[in-house]
């Protein structure tokens, strides 16, 4: 019935890399991502002085053209500064406030939302509720409230726009884990003395991690909109530091004339989610051991392909 | 005597009021035999497993496993009370994580109970052992529970039940979800495990003929009470309870011989909601034989020759004539 | 002989998943006469239910019919149009599924449900139609049709909701009822319920009734015909006591002697080793080969035929083997 050479291949650990080659789309996904944060990191001392410092002679220089050297490649803004170095600048502000927004609301909405949704009862009562008068404020007008009231550095905004965002998590992580935990495994670990804590390590974390994670890329996008517009009231990232949504914002008023002040990096923004999107649904395929196939079975192979299925 | 409970009770709460799930169950399970629980759902089968398994505690009533009341136990001593008991499960595709390989689900039992095995090694033989025990290869290790068939998946749900050593496994309907020809190599193998180490069983099952052919006692159950026990034999043959005798004439038989035999009972009426149980006997509502006296709380009588049978009736069928 | 209520032959059925295209219902043929049960008996993936989906038309997206007919008087279901399908559905053939709960519309009362097959087909006024249907749910024992004909599916009990199933499918009286695995999900006592009243409507209405299961001994108490079906083919067929007593094909064989009938507590089961093969990877020649005791060379390369005997069929070489030459030849 099934050859061994098939008995070889499913137990084999899985080979995350070969599978990531497997899908292009994931693979240019991980790179461009990989890319986005080699200039998080780097990017204000490769754009080099042009990006701060304009020359008014190449303010509103078009883009795709050499002749000023490859920082003037896309353009310049309305000072004379360099869009590429720009960009780069911006890269490193809009990645220090949507990573750890999306990352502390990600850690406590889920964590809270697996333990209620465990344990129900009334934890999982106190749990929503709080989450839902979290998510009846207009989070913005929220935001705009507390950043007057405190000054408008980068630390508060992310503090105020993670707690607007922990619900989200919350909710998505509390359905799930209630689901999974009415489940006979979870029974199963029951019968064994297993303490709660351990179980949702185990058990519930694992399965509910690649819906938080797809949740994550598509709330990523929603971050970096809010810290601009943020910004865009003068309560965000302050100039002349500058940020993707911030430069979005800045260059709506040229939009009919110098289209790529605004245009160029809202493309940043949407490269960035969608990598960050197309590798989310490829962990979820990963991580599964049931979907794994998907990805380790070349297209044309699959009709042939025997389901392994030994013998009792 | 391994196992011994007695009038145990368990409600739960419901929008129309309380659910009796359990109205004073007695029963009892030596070293290595086979107790069969028989009922139809909502007789309370799994609501007694789950109190076994310690998953429910019961409103009222004891529990003594090798004399201890586990339900009184502190945290190290419950801790190693749960390793004589574990579970089969009925379903072979939920019990087992989906995301886990078999020798990981084998060895979950020990993540909690760390002190079995002092290295990663004696885990990994341990595991080869087990997957031997219960007829799969070593080379299943590493494969995830959708690589295998459900017959399959059922060796490793026992498996992982017999990691933690245990003196009683509860099957809660072990071979109900697998197709005719896997069943018989699965209760072939329980069959040949109990040998091997001496374990008892209380088997859950809705199959007469199953359990006929595993159990050397049997528990009838019928909306949260035992009405019949009695041996195997005793009960299949010379049915005293009119629940147990109807169970056993609607269920189909194979053989000719058999249905010609057999005297057709068929249940008028539906099953009363364990919400508002009627009073006395449970079955009176559906039973042939009722009269007034059924609404008193039926006793348990015993058949003079055969002590160990017992019917909660008032009008047993062997000792009136039917 | 009996009238035929229906005569399918050659079904097959293919499957386009995502892993590729599979054959789920390989070339089945079978004949039922009303007043008569046939059941289509085998394991989970054998095909059966797949059969009774192409059979009635429902069969899931992924699924394509690629080669048989469905006969009833003269009419091939596979071949009418849309519409006649439509108005042959009720009349015609009919359906009762496993899972009554999902089988009905969870908003609509039963009543109303109930009297829409007069409604469509008859174009019966809700009154009168609303009578018919009452008058049916007495028919199948419900208590208090009146009054109950204004409840939910929820509020009913899992033997009454297939009380109901039936009920909407002998509503027209077809000429074929099929019947899915009608007692699968049901209680031993309730099984018995719906057992008797199938076939009291049966005889009633003088139906063909095809029995989807995998339970031998609900066979073995009320069908007259059984077809075993491995591997999306019927493997053996015949009279149900002719089969049971004295099966021909290694497999309807080893299925009989797994029913632990009186077998000696504690003694082993006689067991089938192995399970069904994978869809995906049917081997050439008999799909039983790598379970079967009796396994020749040419059961590995060639697929057996369905040979017929009298009343019988079996498709096995080693059963053709032994059996007489001039029907081996004829295979």
């Amino acid at each position: 019935m099934t050859s061994p050479a098939d008995t070889e291949e499913a137990a084999t650990k899985p080979n995350y890399l070969k599978m990531l080659l497997a899908d292009p789309l994931a693979f240019i996904a991980a790179i461009v991502l990989l890319v986005v944060a080699f200039i998080a990191v780097f990017g204000r001392q490769l754009a080099g002085p042009t990006a701060t410092q304009g020359d008014l002679a190449l303010s509103r220089l078009a883009p795709f053209s050499t002749d000023h050297g490859w920082q003037y490649f896309l353009g310049g803004d309305l000072l004379g500064r360099s869009l590429l170095g720009r960009l780069m600048v911006a890269t490193q502000t809009t990645m220090s406030v949507s990573v750890p927004v999306v990352l502390i609301s990600l850690v406590i909405g889920a964590s809270v939302g697996m333990w209620a949704g465990y344990h129900r009862g009334w934890r999982e009562t106190l749990a929503m509720r709080i989450a839902d008068v979290v998510l009846s404020f207009p989070s913005l007008l929220m935001a705009v409230v507390v950043l007057y009231i405190f000054s408008p550095s980068i630390a508060s905004i992310i503090a105020i726009l993670a707690v607007t965002r922990i619900p989200v998590y919350l909710r998505t992580a509390r359905a799930e884990s209630a689901e999974l935990q009415s489940r006979v495994f979870v029974d199963a670990a029951r019968t064994f003395g297993t303490p709660s804590g351990a179980i949702i390590r185990r058990h519930i974390f694992p399965i509910v991690l690649p819906t938080l994670l797809t949740v994550a890329t598509l709330d990523f996008c929603y971050v970096m909109l809010a810290e601009s517009s943020l910004s865009f009231l003068g309560i965000g990232v302050q100039p002349p530091d500058v940020s993707w949504g911030l430069m979005v914002a800045q260059g709506r008023d040229q939009l009919r004339t110098q289209w790529w002040l605004s245009v160029l990096p809202g493309l940043a923004i949407v490269i960035t989610t969608v990598s960050a999107n197309l590798l989310a649904s490829w962990v979820r395929l990963a991580t599964d051991p049931g979907q794994r196939w998907r990805l380790t079975t070349p297209r044309r192979r699959r009709r042939r392909r025997a389901v392994p299925v030994l013998e009792a | 005597m391994l196992l011994d409970v007695h009038g145990i009770t368990k409600s739960f709460a419901v929008p129309k009021g309380r659910l009796r799930a359990l109205d004073g169950i007695d029963l009892h399970l030596e070293k290595g035999e086979t107790l069969g629980l028989v009922g139809e759902s909502g007789c309370g089968k799994s609501t007694l497993a789950r109190t076994l398994m310690l998953l429910e505690r019961p409103d009222a009533g004891t529990v003594r496993f090798g004399g201890v009341d586990p339900f009184a136990l502190r945290k190290t001593d419950l801790q190693r009370h749960r390793r004589r008991v574990q579970m089969v499960f009925q379903d072979p595709y939920a019990s087992l994580n989906p995301r886990l390989t078999a020798a990981e689900i084998i060895a979950e039992p020990w993540r909690t109970h760390k002190d079995l095995f002092k290295t990663a090694r004696e885990r990994a033989a341990r595991v080869r052992e087990l997957l031997h025990l219960v007829g799969l290869r070593p080379s299943d290790a590493n494969r995830y529970p959708q690589e295998f068939s459900g017959g399959q998946r059922q060796r490793l749900g026992i498996a992982r039940a017999l990691a933690l050593g245990p003196d009683v496994v509860i099957c809660d309907e072990p071979v109900s979800a697998l197709d005719l020809s896997v069943q018989a190599q699965v209760l072939n193998l329980l069959n040949e495990l109990q040998k091997q180490l001496s374990v008892s069983y209380l088997f859950i099952s809705h199959d007469l003929s199953v359990v006929k052919h595993v159990a050397d006692r049997v528990a009838v159950m019928y909306l949260g009470r035992i009405v019949e026990t009695g041996t195997t034999a005793e009960v299949f043959e010379n049915p005293r309870h009119p629940y147990t005798k109807a169970l056993l004439s609607a269920a189909p038989s194979l053989r000719r011989a058999d249905r010609e035999k057999k005297e057709k009972i068929l249940l008028t009426g539906e099953l009363p909601s364990p919400i508002d149980p009627p009073s006395g006997c449970r079955f009176r509502t559906r039973c042939w034989k009722a009269t007034d006296q059924c609404a008193t709380p039926p006793p348990a009588t015993a058949d003079p020759a055969t002590p160990g049978h017992i019917a909660e009736c008032h009008f047993p069928l062997s000792l009136t004539a039917v | 002989m009996t009238d035929i209520g229906m005569k399918v032959d050659g079904l097959t059925v293919d499957l386009h998943t995502p892993r590729g295209t599979v054959r789920a219902v390989d070339g089945v043929s079978f004949t039922a006469h009303r007043g008569r049960t046939l059941a289509l008996l085998g394991e989970s993936g054998c095909g059966k239910s797949m059969t009774a989906q192409a059979v009635v038309g429902l069969l899931e997206p992924i699924a394509e019919v690629t080669g048989g007919s469905i006969d009833i008087d003269g009419e091939d279901l596979l071949t009418v149009s849309r519409k006649r399908r439509r108005q042959l559905a009720g009349p015609a053939l009919s359906i009762v599924f496993q899972d009554a709960l999902t089988a009905l519309n969870p908003v609509v009362k039963v009543g109303v449900q109930l009297a829409e097959p007069y409604r469509i087909h008859r174009k019966m006024s809700a009154k009168a139609a609303r009578a018919e249907a009452i008058e049916l749910m007495r028919h199948v024992g419900i208590p208090e049709p009146e009054s109950r004909a204004d409840s939910y599916p929820h509020q009913f009990s899992g033997g009454m909701r297939q009380r109901l199933l039936i009920a909407m499918a002998v509503a027209l009286s077809p000429k074929v009822l099929i019947a899915d695995e009608p007692t699968t999900a049901l209680d031993v006592t309730v099984q018995a319920q719906i057992l008797a009243l199938l076939a009291r409507l049966r005889k009633e209405h003088d139906m063909a009734v095809i029995l989807i299961t995998h339970d031998l001994s609900v066979v073995a108490e009320e069908a007259d015909t059984v077809a075993v079906m491995y591997s999306g083919r019927i493997v053996e067929t015949g009279p149900v006591d002719q089969v049971f007593e004295d099966p021909r094909h290694p497999y309807t064989r080893g299925l009989l002697e797994s029913v632990p009938v009186d077998a000696e507590r504690g003694a082993d089961l006689s067991s089938i080793p192995g399970s069904p093969p994978d869809l995906f990877s049917i081997p050439p020649g008999c799909p039983y080969q790598a379970r079967c005791p009796l396994v020749m060379d040419v059961c590995r390369t060639s697929r057996p035929a369905l040979v017929k005997t009298g009343d019988r069929a079996v498709a096995c070489h080693a059963a053709s083997a032994s059996g007489s030459e001039g029907v081996s030849h004829a295979a």
